[in-house]
């Protein structure tokens, strides 16, 4: 479903860094992948390359039959929004708006859908992790646990075919953490969504179907 | 559904910081508030010295002038012979009466052309005011009471009476203020004129004549054609003056001209007349304009100062809205809104703020020898002034927030969630 092809991309500023080498690999619906690797092994950056975030590098990306190439930043977003979600270390709400818009936001831009519909919608994806009795609280009002949860909440909306997270268990606690991970468990055995995980929690890791080990840029074992 | 989304950021980011967005608005209210206020008192004053000269002042006035003959005899006597120069000394001007020649032929042919809105002759005669032994220099010019409140808004300078008055009373006269001061006379009393041929006249006061311009108002009094034809001896075809009031006062120049070579006859049109006035004018409203202008654009830039901080403040949420599939686009059509809604917020309240301190300035005393009958300063309320500046709050919010839009919209969320 997510293929890439011999990804290469450089820093130039200050000096010539190599940062992402020849990154090839493919990941099936339905799996829980996790990848690992000390900083700077440019783990992140193969994450917002996949992401479409990050446009300046070598290589091919394809998702399905869609390659990221091909298309402009526009298309990009609406691509990112419809079949993308995204997962932060740092639960990333807008503060202004209730638990409730936050979730909504990413369907009310893609627009399918009424807004009664996408209501109903966001309030199923809050009970399903279990949070839907603080919809109508500020983003600023609730937990950093439940914040977190909100965010999958977010990511799911729009029932992507793969969620990537950069450290999203990272800032929470291990309680928090393990509720974090069996959410993302329940979701690729349930719903048969994709995950792809980076994370520095062997512990987490271990857990995932298939971890991707990475090392200066390179795929050591996948 | 989508355009409906980002106005919702939009307006969640407006009124999340009342503040600041109050104060960028009231920058806006300011600007338009100061420019409707500035405009329509400004306009307002315009008008009415429009109406001091403009609306009593003939388009055209056709009259006789004392001057020496064009050609002098001897020029026609020699006219065909190239050899002979001559020179005259002391040339004299010719003994010509005021009296306009054919007057009756030129009114009826005036009255004819379809240029022409309306038709005022009038009678010139000097006069002496007289109180016991004391002669006073003085002007008194017959009118048609009537036709001169229809054109030329007579009735603005007749205080204590009314040029209907005057209609009514043949032996009336309209006193210039200045003569009625100097002679201690009021309305309703009679004043002893004497004319340079040593006839005797009395008539009755039926109204003061006041322009507010002293040297005027110390000569000059009304009466009707009649009574000035009788008092100075002529007969009733008798006139000095034809004012002319035309439909496009832009033609007058051209027309006068045009009197001037079919008539053979002297006449000056209201440009000529008054060059100055049309400068001043001019110039006034450059200086409005000026005024305004500068005033939004320091509201513009106070949007823009708010809007650039804001972005700034917003960055990761700008990264966010990026993550979950907004486009650049989007981002920068959030940051537009929000200008917009801040310009259109400030903008109607700079439409009521102005539209109070015009009426304010409207209903404040304003008193003037000049016009006698204005009792409040004049404000113009024209409508037009409230949609330029409404559309100006727009335009210039729209641009102060089109730079801080356009920099949201390329900032590169990766770099920002990546940077925590």
């Amino acid at each position: 479903m997510l293929k890439v092809k011999n990804i290469n991309k450089l820093f130039y500023d200050p000096v010539d860094v190599h940062i992402l080498k020849n990154v090839s690999f493919e990941m099936d619906e339905g799996e829980f992948v996790s990848i690992m690797g000390k900083s700077g092994c440019g783990k992140s950056t193969l994450l917002y390359i996949l992401s479409t975030m990050d446009t300046s590098y070598e290589g091919e990306v394809w998702l399905n039959d869609q390659c990221y190439s091909q298309l402009s930043e526009k298309d990009l977003a609406i691509l990112r929004n419809e079949h993308i979600g995204f997962v932060f270390q740092f639960h990333y709400l807008l503060p202004e708006f209730t638990v409730l818009d936050n979730v909504m936001m990413p369907a009310l831009k893609l627009g399918y859908k009424t807004r009664k519909e996408i209501e109903a919608n966001a309030y199923a994806k809050l009970g399903l992790l279990g949070i839907d009795d603080q919809a109508k609280k500020k983003a600023t009002q609730i937990s950093g646990g439940q914040k977190q949860r909100v965010a999958i909440a977010r990511a799911l909306i729009n029932n992507p075919k793969v969620i990537m997270g950069d450290e999203p268990t990272g800032n929470l606690d291990s309680k928090n953490a393990q509720l974090v991970f069996d959410i993302f468990k329940n979701l690729t055995e349930e719903i048969n969504t994709s995950l792809l995980i980076v994370t520095h929690d062997e512990d987490f890791a271990s857990k995932t179907d298939r971890v991707i080990h990475m090392a200066d840029g390179e795929i050591i074992s996948k | 559904m989508r355009k409906n989304i980002l106005l919702k950021i939009a307006k969640t980011h407006v009124f999340a910081r009342k503040k600041q967005s109050s104060i960028a608005a009231l920058g806006v209210t300011f600007g338009i508030g100061t420019f409707i206020t500035l405009m329509s008192f400004m306009t307002g004053l315009n008008g009415l010295l429009d109406g001091l000269i403009l609306n009593r002042t003939p388009h055209i006035r056709i009259y006789n002038e004392v001057k020496p003959s064009e050609k002098q005899p001897i020029e026609l006597h020699y006219k065909n012979d190239s050899k002979v120069t001559h020179v005259i000394h002391s040339i004299k001007p010719r003994n010509t009466q005021a009296n306009i020649r054919n007057n009756r032929g030129i009114l009826n042919a005036l009255k004819r052309d379809k240029r022409v809105k309306g038709i005022t002759p009038q009678v010139s005669a000097r006069v002496f005011y007289q109180s016991g032994s004391v002669l006073l220099n003085g002007n008194l010019i017959g009118i048609d009471p009537l036709k001169e409140r229809e054109l030329f808004n007579f009735h603005q300078y007749v205080i204590g009476g009314t040029p209907e008055d005057l209609k009514h009373n043949q032996n009336g006269i309209i006193l210039g203020a200045g003569v009625a001061k100097k002679l201690s006379l009021h309305v309703g009393e009679y004043v002893p004129l004497v004319t340079p041929e040593g006839k005797n006249i009395k008539l009755k006061i039926v109204g003061l004549f006041q322009s507010g311009l002293a040297e005027v108002d110390n000569i000059q009094s009304y009466a009707n054609i009649k009574t000035a034809q009788i008092a100075t001896n002529r007969n009733t075809g008798y006139l000095t003056d034809i004012h002319l009031k035309l439909h496009d006062i832009n033609i007058a120049p051209k027309m006068s001209e045009e009197i001037n070579r079919i008539f053979g006859i002297n006449s000056i049109d209201i440009q000529k007349a008054n060059a100055q006035f049309e400068t001043g004018n001019g110039i006034r409203n450059l200086i409005t304009y000026a005024v305004s202008i500068t005033l939004l654009v320091v509201a513009g830039f106070g949007i823009y100062n708010i809007l650039n901080m804001l972005i700034y403040e917003k960055m990761n949420d700008i990264a966010i809205l990026k993550a979950t599939g907004f486009a650049g686009s989007d981002v920068q059509r959030i940051f537009i809104y929000q200008a917009l809604i801040i310009g259109s917020v400030g903008g109607s309240m700079g439409l009521i703020m102005g539209l109070g301190l015009s009426y304010l300035i409207s209903i404040s005393p304003f008193e003037t020898e000049a016009l006698p009958t204005i009792k409040t300063f004049p404000v113009n309320f024209n409508y037009l002034y409230y949609v330029g500046g409404a559309a100006f709050a727009i335009i210039t919010t729209f641009f102060a927030g089109f730079l801080p839009a356009r920099k949201a919209s390329k900032i590169d969320p990766v770099e920002i969630l990546r940077g925590q």
